[in-house]
């Protein structure tokens, strides 16, 4: 008989264009699985990204016969809010990804920052992607600017770059860990 | 390394809290907003017309976290204008001494000034710091201009400057802004919020005026009230309360706490359901197994 397969979910949320489906591409062992769609040129979203989630960016990492990891990533447009909740369901940990070189998205990212802060009490740790771009913010403004508190975790982040997205998804399973042992 | 972004996104009280939370050197640069025919996207996915700098209208100069100069396009800062502007010169003397000071640095030029028993060095101090503030206070009524901060540059050294201290500047912001502005309600979307003094009070309270009703916000801060207990023991509005707790939140001189069994909800937005949290449900050996493959990847 085969084992039970135990399924954990970590959600990755933030901003429209903050990063999101490339986090998940650069460490999901399968292609990840988008529902997005494609940007008409009459929009105002052309030119900026080619596609945008609609409903959730999908992508899994095996650990073994009886343990997977599943990562859900949101739609970042407000349009699609519905789907936070029901993504958010069972989740075991939350990622918040900002864009670091757009302060217009920095509002946003708060606001999804306590949307989710409220659906449960999860550990959660904020990534500041773009790292890499000429005018991002360091990593120690974005702490200021989005209010974020001194014991949650603010990391640096590349998206595209895989060992950053393990870095922060490492540091996230950290927190979650140090919280089952308190 | 330069922050770059537009008032409508990150006000001037912002950029002020950020720069004296990290005691920041540098020059804040603030342009005329040129409004374009480009759509750009907030974070929400909403569209508006892409604002790029224009001409360049003021600056702020900033020394670990306070700050020491301002200029604005139509004020250069000359010290014989300065004084003018603070009525120790008259316009005749103040036309003389840019005639004949021309080849001076201000530092000189004060020097003779003093000297000449024209000025004090407190008139030129008490003048410099409020030809400064008077246009942060100005800069704060802008909303949509452009800016940039530069870390780490200083201004010439032969300018004379006045350190002042960003909290009361912060403060005395958040007193002339009557309406509650955007930020405002975001940074303080629920008032059943409670607060908390930050660490070594003492040091940051110290050389911060506060009015009485700021001051009596105050002495009722504790984990355990909320600010809307605050405010009705302190006889406020929500709109009085929240203006007064902004400017203490932005001066970097009290901080947001969830009182106990509070459950954070956003303003504007429907209440969020509770969610089970998986934490709960899930064993630790899973989530050691769960970083032993990720490093392994």
């Amino acid at each position: 008989m085969p084992p039970t397969m135990q399924t954990v979910k970590m959600v990755i949320t933030g901003p429209f264009s903050a990063g999101k489906t490339e986090f998940i591409r650069s460490i999901s062992e399968i292609d990840v699985v988008s529902t997005d769609e494609g940007i008409s040129p009459e929009s105002a979203e052309y030119g900026t990204k080619e596609a945008t989630t609609v409903a959730m960016d999908f992508g899994r990492i095996t650990v073994d016969d009886d343990l997977v990891l599943y990562l859900f990533g949101t739609p970042g447009q407000r349009r699609f809010d519905f789907m936070w909740e029901i993504l958010a369901e069972g989740m075991l940990g939350f990622v918040v990804m900002v864009d670091s070189a757009k302060p217009e998205t920095f509002r946003e990212a708060k606001s999804i920052l306590e949307t989710f802060r409220a659906y449960a009490p999860t550990p959660y740790v904020v990534a500041a992607n773009k790292q890499d771009h000429p005018e991002a913010w360091s990593p120690d403004d974005l702490r200021i600017a989005l209010r974020i508190e001194e014991n949650v975790k603010l990391l640096p982040c590349v998206a595209t770059d895989k060992e950053s997205v393990k870095n922060v998804l490492l540091e996230l399973l950290y927190s979650i860990l140090e919280e089952m042992d308190t | 390394m330069a922050l770059k972004g537009n008032l409508a996104d990150f006000s001037t009280t912002q950029i002020l809290n950020l720069i004296n939370l990290a005691r920041k050197t540098g020059i804040l640069h603030l342009y005329e907003p040129i409004i374009t025919d480009e759509t750009v996207i907030d974070g929400a996915g909403n569209k508006r017309k892409k604002v790029v700098p224009g001409e360049e209208r003021a600056t702020l100069a900033f020394q670990e976290g306070k700050l020491i100069l301002a200029t604005a396009g139509n004020q250069d800062g000359h010290l014989a204008n300065v004084l003018h502007k603070a009525g120790k010169l008259n316009a005749e003397q103040a036309r003389v001494i840019r005639e004949r000071g021309a080849k001076y640095s201000d530092k000189a030029m004060a020097l003779m000034l003093i000297n000449a028993n024209y000025v004090t060095q407190a008139d030129i101090v008490r003048s410099i710091q409020q030809f400064t503030l008077d246009i942060v206070y100005d800069v704060t009524t802008w909303k949509t201009n452009p800016f940039v901060f530069e870390e780490n540059i200083t201004p010439p050294a032969e300018r004379i400057t006045v350190p002042i201290d960003l909290k009361n500047v912060i403060m005395e912001i958040t007193r002339r802004d009557q309406k509650l502005s955007p930020e405002i309600i975001e940074d303080l979307p629920n008032l059943d919020m409670a607060l908390k003094f930050p660490e070594s009070p003492g040091d940051k309270f110290k050389g911060v005026h506060l009015s009485v009703d700021e001051w009596r916000v105050v002495s009722f801060i504790n984990p355990k009230n909320s600010i809307r207990q605050i405010a009705k023991a302190c006889n406020m509005t929500e709109t009085e309360i929240r203006q007064v707790v902004y400017g203490l939140l932005q001066a970097g001189l009290v901080q947001l706490v969830k009182p106990p069994g509070m459950q954070a909800t956003q303003a504007g937005q429907r209440t969020p359901r509770r969610i089970q949290p998986a934490t709960q449900t899930i064993e630790s050996g899973v989530v050691k197994r769960l970083i032993a493959k990720i490093k392994d990847i």
